[in-house]
């Protein structure tokens, strides 16, 4: 137990080191020197080399890498070329918006996908369950964004129900508001992950309901209800976790793409004008942290499903 | 009890009929692809306007002359549209291409060579499976600028690992058959066993994968390209399309719909077909 959770930390910590090397040498080996973000066009070759010296550009870049990498160890992820603000605070106030967004519409798309994924299984022989299949087909290649646009233009410019773009001024101490801003995106994303969340669902309850131990429990008087609720639940569960893991880190790239369609200030708009304004260190800190939150997910989901499946827990060395 | 009875006699028949004809979804899904395949093909050849050609009027509705509308800017719609097809295949193709070539490769060296570079390399994929496909692309972009082919390139890397880690668990399988153990005893080279006994096993189960990835590096590229990360104009993607549209949805909506459904058909199409694979190849998952 105690190994597993040492081995699986091991993971993390290598994976997220490779991750912050690959991005460090694809920004710097290519051609191109960042100090050209930080000055206009036309600059002299002294605000150049000033420029350089400003961000350290003017070091070989193996000294580049160990100093970088040193203060990202410190939890110092510098500050931005553009802004000039510390990179690490503003990913916290970014995370701020990104991280609820991402968990309440993942939160309504299980709650979504678990009944109806059920009622899918449960009829799949029926018209009932073709219907499930063929909406659940059109949910996995709506692309995500453009979900978001329709329903802006339904509800905000259409009907006027709710806030197209934004967030109030106040930011979470307003929480009212706040969620009223955050009911477009929520739906947006939740309405296309429900979609592939069902499909895992319905096979999965598949798999259980054509089960021998499910029919088993029915032979012996046991209702449907009853043989699922007792007997076929957790079974459910186990392969479903994993795949949980997985789709909670699509939310939270969802709603990196997301964001922009409602201007919503998270890590997916921060990150794109970081690209377009060459904001290495911007670009970096998002990067990492997004990488280091799937990775983390991806740990629980292994956790939880070896703690679900005690045919698994002799895995857990 | 009778309805128990009914399921478990559904179940029988189903066993005993394994017919191999091509299944519905295949042929919907052939057909959605055929329309978008089709349409890329004829932009080669006639295209109703000069897609980048400014003229009769701004975010006018669809009419005789313009069959959607014009954009913000009064050029064609339905003219970039059939640009935008050629720009979603050859992304779906391109970095399928990439991921296919070098994946199989990458995974038919882990499976066939000696356990650490085996063990070494599955380190790898786990790890580049880890790293989300569209930050990946994200990074590509940001480090060789936006252009299609910085997209293709970052998508088909991403390709790479899945359908290497494929491969490998695979093609291991396949090699530890007795079939293979007769092969080698009887003198059959390493290449002799991949053509003959591995890809003809491997390639209806990568088939499928490929399809299934096509579509996603479709949806990929447009998201890049909605995010102003994908290929600049003139060669307008459909997510760009839907980018220019956002802003006037409520007085052009045709503008901001029609990107859309072209994206929808083509996915939907190809994941069809890839369902339609798998029911082909798996009889076992027919009611599926």
């Amino acid at each position: 137990m105690l190994a597993y959770v040492l081995r699986r930390a091991v993971f993390l910590v290598v994976s997220l080191a490779a991750a912050a090397v690959l991005t460090f040498v694809l920004l710097r080996l290519l051609p191109g020197d960042p100090a050209n973000a930080l000055t206009s066009v036309g600059a002299t070759p002294e605000q150049i080399a000033a420029a350089r010296r400003a961000i350290g550009s003017d070091q070989p870049l193996p000294q580049q890498f160990v100093t970088w990498f040193g203060s990202m160890v410190r939890f110092d992820m510098g500050t931005s070329f553009i802004s000039g603000l510390e990179v690490g605070p503003e990913l916290l106030q970014r995370l701020s918006v990104t991280l609820p967004l991402t968990l309440i519409a993942f939160a309504v798309a299980i709650l979504i996908a678990g009944p109806v994924g059920f009622v899918a299984a449960r009829y799949s022989r029926s018209w009932v369950g073709l219907v499930f299949s063929a909406v659940a087909q059109f949910g996995i290649a709506v692309p995500v964004f453009w979900v978001g646009i329709l329903l802006v233009w339904g509800f905000s410019l259409g009907w006027r129900l709710l806030p197209p773009s934004g967030i109030p001024t106040d930011g979470w101490s307003d929480p009212a508001g706040m969620l009223r801003f955050l009911v477009l995106p929520v739906a947006t994303i939740a309405i296309v992950m429900s979609a592939s969340l069902t499909r895992y669902v319905r096979s999965a309850c598949l798999d259980v309901i054509g089960s021998g131990y499910l029919t088993n429990f029915r032979a012996l008087g046991a209702s449907f209800g009853s043989a699922f609720w007792h007997h076929g639940v957790k079974s459910v569960a186990v392969p479903l976790t994993s795949v949980l893991g997985i789709e909670l880190a699509t939310t939270f790239l969802g709603a990196v793409v997301v964001e922009n369609v409602f201007a919503l200030p998270g890590l997916g708009s921060l990150i794109v004008t970081g690209i377009a304004q060459h904001d290495y260190p911007t670009i970096q800190g998002v990067l990492l942290i997004t990488t280091l939150l799937v990775l983390i997910v991806g740990f629980l989901a292994d956790f939880t499903q070896k703690m679900l499946d005690p045919r698994l827990r002799g895995t857990l060395i | 009890m009778t309805q128990l009875a009914a399921e478990r006699r559904d179940t029988v028949t189903d066993r005993r009929a394994p017919r191999r004809r091509i299944p519905l979804t295949a042929l919907v899904g052939a057909i959605l692809l055929g329309i978008v395949v089709v349409v890329a093909l004829v932009s080669f050849i006639y295209l109703p306007y000069p897609p980048q050609q400014i003229g009769g009027g701004r975010l006018t509705g669809p009419s005789a002359a313009h069959w959607l509308g014009t954009d913000a800017l009064g050029r064609d719609l339905a003219s970039q549209l059939m640009v935008g097809a050629r720009i979603a295949l050859a992304a779906g193709a391109g970095a399928t291409l990439i991921g296919a070539v070098l994946g199989v490769i990458l995974g038919l060296v882990a499976a066939f060579t000696q356990r650490w570079i085996d063990d070494g390399l599955a380190a790898i994929l786990d790890i580049l499976i880890a790293f989300p496909s569209l930050l990946l692309a994200m990074l590509v972009v940001a480090a060789r600028g936006a252009t299609l082919t910085s997209a293709i390139i970052a998508l088909g890397l991403a390709m790479t690992a899945v359908v290497a880690r494929l491969t490998r668990i695979y093609t291991k399988r396949i090699l530890s058959s007795q079939y293979v153990t007769a092969a080698r005893t009887s003198g059959t080279g390493v290449f002799g066993i991949i053509g003959r006994h591995v890809l003809p096993n491997l390639w209806p189960t990568l088939a499928v994968i490929l399809a299934l990835q096509f579509g996603l590096a479709v949806l990929a590229e447009a998201s890049l390209s909605y995010l102003g990360l994908g290929a600049p104009p003139p060669n307008a993607s459909w997510g760009s399309l839907l980018r220019d549209a956002q802003a006037t949805v409520y007085t052009a909506p045709v503008g901001a719909i029609a990107p859309g459904v072209a994206l929808v058909i083509l996915v939907l199409g190809t994941n069809l077909v890839a369902d339609g694979l798998r029911e082909l190849f798996d009889p076992t998952r027919r009611q599926r």
